[in-house]
């Protein structure tokens, strides 16, 4: 058994970067969303710069969104699902392991991206670190809370605005302290205690998102 | 209690006896409430008459909390002991609940005009009782969403579950984040923080509100039992035909 877990990982990895082009679409998406920001709040620095943390955090939670439906769906439509809960991988590992493999592939790499694409809101250079900090740690909740997202509307077509819906509210404890986390120039102590609640809430995610994602596809396995 | 109630047809007889006695009490409890409300109760010395919303504001975001935790033990329940009637009873607590919350969030919003000069202020329990209302939402979009209601309760259960471990992180993350709204006065380890004469209405229009919770429930599950009667026979007829 422990040595499908890494050969299932491959094939996620695989699959991720050479079917759906991996963080390279949502990066992109990041891009579009970025030159959207001045034209709708008007492009005056100082008030770009104050909100660019949480803009920036922002951009990866919908990123991450968006690629959602790419977990489960394409497997579940093929039947590759099927043959997978068949096999001696319990399916709340395999669950595990396709929230990692969204990880490695496209929410880590966002958020490694995030902060420098930050510097085009006119970004506090100071704080780039933290953010940066922050975002690794909590784009790891954000792949697993899509782990469950994207296992309850597996087999839903048209599921589009159910996943936002079912996942932003899940969203709301990581963005409130991740920002905190972020915001390390204002104070140092509260930044620090904010990132320890943030590892607290991934750590939290990391139990729950095994056992919901697999009771999830069980509904569609009857 | 749960055992004996897991057979439809026991639970709708006893429903059928139970119903017009809850309706009747809630009428009672409602009109006694609503006159401590409205005539007894004294206007607050700084609030004025707008304290009164405060009887109908409070409960309903009690009820908010509470069916939605009743929601999470329902779907646990199915879960845990595949109980035919905890899905039919979380289906039916969830347009219920959202309600609750919603009139809480809107008495809530009358409210704060008055007193705070502004209808709605991003303020950490407003902001938490907005999110619990989308965490209904989401999950009564589930039961619309699948054809088949063995598979949508399967997954609503997965839902409710989840929001349940999701709303104490919520409340808490929110907390951290901005706070302006008055911290708990009816519920504290000192006793409560508001006089007699304006606690007794409260609690009565809460239990008014709970009995009113009942009645609605009740129904609620009466219909969709119905409903799913309906939808056997039908198929039975197609069947034969």
């Amino acid at each position: 058994m422990m040595a499908l877990i890494p050969a299932m990982l491959r094939r996620e990895m695989q699959l991720s970067l050479r079917q759906s082009g991996g963080a390279g679409a949502a990066l992109s998406f990041i891009l579009a969303f970025l030159v959207l920001i001045p034209l709708a709040i008007g492009p005056d620095l100082a008030t770009l710069q104050r909100l660019a943390p949480g803009l920036m955090w922002l951009a990866l939670l919908l990123a991450v969104l968006l690629t959602t439906e790419r977990l489960f769906q394409p497997d579940y439509e093929d039947g590759s699902l099927d043959l997978l809960s068949l096999s001696a991988l319990p399916l709340e590992v395999m669950c595990l392991v396709k929230a990692f493999s969204h990880w490695f592939t496209v929410s880590l790499p966002l958020a490694l991206a995030a902060p420098f694409l930050g510097l085009l809101l006119a970004i506090d250079v100071a704080m780039i670190p933290q953010l940066l900090l922050a975002m690794v740690v909590g784009s790891l909740a954000l792949s697993l809370l899509a782990g469950i997202g994207g296992a309850i509307t597996a087999g839903l077509r048209r599921g589009g605005l159910l996943v936002p819906l079912l996942i932003l509210p899940l969203y709301v404890p990581v963005l409130i302290f991740g920002l905190s986390a972020s915001q390390a120039s204002l104070t140092p102590s509260g930044s620090t205690s904010a990132l320890l609640v943030l590892i607290a809430i991934t750590l939290i995610t990391l139990v729950v998102q095994p056992w919901a994602s697999a009771a999830a596809l069980r509904a569609y396995f009857r | 209690m749960i055992q004996v109630l897991a057979n439809p047809n026991r639970f709708l007889k006893i429903a059928h006896v139970v119903l017009p006695i809850a309706w009747a009490l809630t009428a009672l409890v409602f009109a006694v409430g609503l006159y401590g409300a409205i005539f007894s109760s004294p206007a607050d010395y700084q609030q004025g008459e707008t304290v009164r919303i405060m009887y109908v504001h409070v409960p309903a975001a009690w009820m908010g909390l509470f069916v939605y935790v009743l929601m999470a033990l329902a779907s646990a329940i199915a879960l845990i002991f595949r109980h035919p009637l905890a899905d039919m009873a979380a289906k039916a607590a969830a347009p219920l609940g959202a309600a609750y919350c919603f009139l809480a969030l809107v008495t809530g919003s009358i409210w704060g005009k008055p007193m705070w000069g502004t209808w709605w202020v991003w303020d950490a329990r407003l902001t938490s009782m907005f999110v619990l209302m989308l965490l209904y939402l989401g999950y009564i979009a589930i039961w619309r969403s699948f054809d088949d209601p063995h598979r949508a309760a399967s997954l609503a259960r997965v839902v409710a579950l989840v929001g349940v471990i999701n709303i104490p992180i919520v409340k808490f993350s929110v907390d951290w984040w901005n706070t302006l709204h008055q911290p708990a006065s009816v519920v504290k380890m000192s006793g409560p923080a508001i006089d007699p004469s304006m606690l007794w209405p409260l609690l009565t229009m809460a239990i008014a509100y709970t009995l009113l919770f009942l009645c609605l429930h009740l129904t609620s599950m009466e219909n969709e039992i119905m409903a799913r009667k309906l939808r056997a026979a039908r198929l039975k007829t197609i069947e034969n035909r």
